[in-house]
């Protein structure tokens, strides 16, 4: 019935269909005075539904412009779009290599591993780089980080900004020998600055934060990454009822991937490990469930590799899945080194 | 934050009627529904439905700070930038001062290594004046397995600070700073940690010490469930106080050994299982921390106190500041 497709209270949707009006045809010709008269209804409320019903009906009729269908993009302007952005390094060449030069934006990606593995310092130093000018490469941006765990550690923020400005001096160091000119002249300060820090303690809050950040963002449009860590925590804390969680994160990450695709942002989430019965053994998997491991475009999943730390790319859209190792230095994300391996417990 | 009233957030006021005659009174539930469902609910339309959803949200939201203002309040407010200094050079400078405000720290450890020996120095720690680099606050000791000797802390604060130590009355007033509660179930933990939470504060408590988690659990009935899933409410529970009373908490756990066929390895690192076992029994020692993944990522900093060949040492395995490390200690 077309008139069930209109976004008005279902009383007054009752009210339309027990008049006889149950296609926009039949309402098409009609008046607001009319309509107010039949239903009994003022006519404001009536005005309400007969511009909903138009609406509803132009987009049933194809626009005289060269897309067949509104709203929609061909292949070759999304492949011109996605080349002009450029990716966020996570200053791991060889995992900048498996992700296709770093995390893309206007896509969600999943980050997801045992504890320990690196994912907020992963986190800390996508933060910070996002904030690389665009003369260097980067996108000059800035980050908003949710923390829902409560691991995030300012002095460590502090230690990855001042050794990504040695980087970054040395690097105009080496565009000024080739000729470049430009100028960088941040201090640690500076990009402490520009992450903004949310700390979500239920999850509610953390529902309400998501749908908090279309505003947000809209005010602060130079955000280019949203950085959830993580987005386990709070749903596994005993909920009982299943089937809400699923809907709850089904909603969160269709939130999310809106917010990535309106402001072209990155999103990123981290998930936590579990341990899934699968094929007669244990395995280690990450969280959620399997209708979650659906939700997100990108997956990569950091775990060890005998004494290295190793990221594995599962889920992209267009790139094959692959294996590097990187490391965690007191500079941040780094390529392996052999000295950086990982204690033994006994 | 999540147990926000809808009539108190000044949405307009035919909305807020409907939402209590629909019996939605806090933000929690509001936000539990999707939109279609709200709709349907509230008899509404989905623009009116959004709009309240927003404001909801923009209320429900935590304020944010940018990471900037963060670090100069730790700075300005917190003793020593918000750490509590172990006095073990290597490992203050590791962990940038010493063990962190608001965090979970975790000490592991097979029986009679000196977990609680450990313990025992830092609630001396918290309890000196501030010239002497303490906390000069309580110290809350939570004693699940009766270990606490305090015959051995004074012993200790002897011989680390003689200077206080043997002035009169200091020993009394130090030993005095200190309050042990002996728990002997999970559900008392359960109530002592409630009442914890309003005393925190007002009583000036500047350390919290849980000896030891895993003891804790130990002695409940399974009931088919993992013993780690009793604690998950703990878990949020205790990192949330930490967080909101800006103290560090010590906790301790033990070990337990490994059984062979673990889980270890995620589906695509399965096609290597064959060789994969072989390397693991090299690396993976038989023992791990107990009380699971769960726990394993609620902790913050995880130190691990372990001994070769006579020698003891604090090796850092998991923290957000600095990378692994071994320390020999004494």
């Amino acid at each position: 019935m077309e008139v069930g497709r209109l976004p008005i209270s279902a009383s007054l949707r009752g009210k339309l269909i027990s008049a006889g009006y149950t296609t926009f045809a039949s309402l098409s010709s009609l008046s607001h005075s009319d309509l107010a008269r039949d239903l009994k209804i003022p006519e404001s409320e009536a005005l309400e539904i007969l511009k909903a019903a138009s609406l509803n009906c132009g987009l049933d009729k194809p626009d005289k412009s060269n897309v067949i269908v509104n709203g929609a993009q061909t292949a070759w302007e999304m492949l011109h779009e996605e080349q002009s952005f450029p990716r966020i390094t996570t200053s791991s060449s060889d995992l900048d290599n498996i992700l296709g030069g770093g995390i893309n934006c206007k896509e969600v990606t999943e980050i997801g591993g045992l504890p320990g593995i690196g994912k907020t310092q992963m986190g800390i130093q996508l933060a910070v780089n996002v904030q690389i000018p665009v003369d260097l490469g980067g996108l000059g941006g800035k980050a908003v980080y949710v923390d829902t765990e409560g691991s995030f550690m300012v002095e460590r923020a502090l230690q990855i900004a001042k050794a990504s400005i040695v980087e970054m001096s040395n690097y105009t160091e080496l565009l000024k020998k080739k000729n470049r000119v430009c100028q960088v002249d941040i201090q640690p300060t500076d990009i402490l600055d520009n992450i903004f820090y949310f700390r979500i303690c239920t999850y509610t809050e953390q529902i309400a934060l998501i749908n908090y950040l279309d505003k947000f963002i809209l005010e602060h449009k130079d955000v280019k990454i949203v950085i959830v860590d993580s987005v386990t925590f709070h749903f596994r804390q005993d909920f009982e009822d299943l089937a809400l969680r699923t809907r709850l994160l089904g909603g969160m990450a269709l939130k999310l991937m809106n917010l990535a695709k309106k402001y072209n942002l990155a999103v990123v989430i981290f998930n936590q490990a579990t341990t899934k019965y699968v094929e007669g053994s244990f395995q280690l998997s990450l969280a959620l469930g399997d209708s979650w491991s659906h939700c997100c475009t990108n997956r990569v999943i950091l775990h060890w590799n005998g004494d290295e730390r190793n990221a594995y790319l599962d889920k992209s859209p267009s790139l094959r899945s692959a294996s590097a190792s990187f490391s965690v230095t007191s500079e941040g994300i780094r390529n392996s080194a052999s000295n950086h391996k990982r204690i033994k417990l006994m | 934050m999540a147990n926000k009233l809808i009539n108190q957030m000044g949405l307009p006021k035919y909305i807020a009627n409907v939402f209590t005659a629909r019996n939605i009174t806090t933000a929690k539930e509001a936000l539990s529904l999707t939109e279609f469902e709200l709709m349907e609910v509230l008899d509404v339309n989905l623009a009116e439905v959004t709009s309240a959803i927003a404001r909801i949200s923009e209320i429900t939201c935590p304020p944010y700070q940018t990471v900037l203002s963060l670090m100069e309040q730790q700075v300005q407010k917190e003793h020593n930038g918000g750490h509590l200094s172990t006095r073990l050079k290597g490992l203050d400078d590791a962990l940038c001062g010493g063990i962190p405000f608001g965090v979970l720290t975790e000490l592991v450890g097979p029986a009679g290594i000196g977990k609680t020996q450990f313990c025992l120095k830092l609630a001396l720690l918290a309890s000196l004046p501030e010239a002497y680099g303490g906390l000069d606050g309580r110290v809350i000791y939570i004693d699940v397995e009766s270990k606490f000797s305090s015959r051995r802390m004074i012993e200790i604060g002897s011989k680390s600070f003689p200077e206080i130590f043997h002035k009169k009355g200091m020993a009394q007033e130090m030993a005095g700073r200190i309050l042990v509660m002996r728990p002997t179930s999970l559900s008392e933990f359960t109530e002592s940690l409630q009442k914890l939470k309003i005393s925190l504060l007002q009583n000036h408590v500047k350390l919290l010490i849980i000896d030891s988690m895993a003891a804790l659990v130990a002695g409940e009935q399974g009931q088919g469930a993992p013993r780690q899933h009793l604690l998950g409410w703990h878990i949020s529970f205790i990192k949330s106080l930490a967080e909101f009373s800006r103290i560090p908490i010590v906790v301790t756990n033990q070990v337990r050994s490994q059984i062979r066929d673990e889980a270890c390895q995620y589906s695509f690192q399965v096609q290597n299982r064959e060789k994969a076992l072989h390397e693991h029994t090299e690396y993976d020692s038989h023992l791990v921390a107990a009380l699971g993944i769960h726990w394993a990522h609620a902790v913050t900093i995880r130190l691990v106190l372990d001994s070769k060949s006579g020698k003891r040492f604090i090796k850092l395995a998991k923290s957000p500041i600095s990378p692994p490390l071994a320390l020999r200690s004494t």
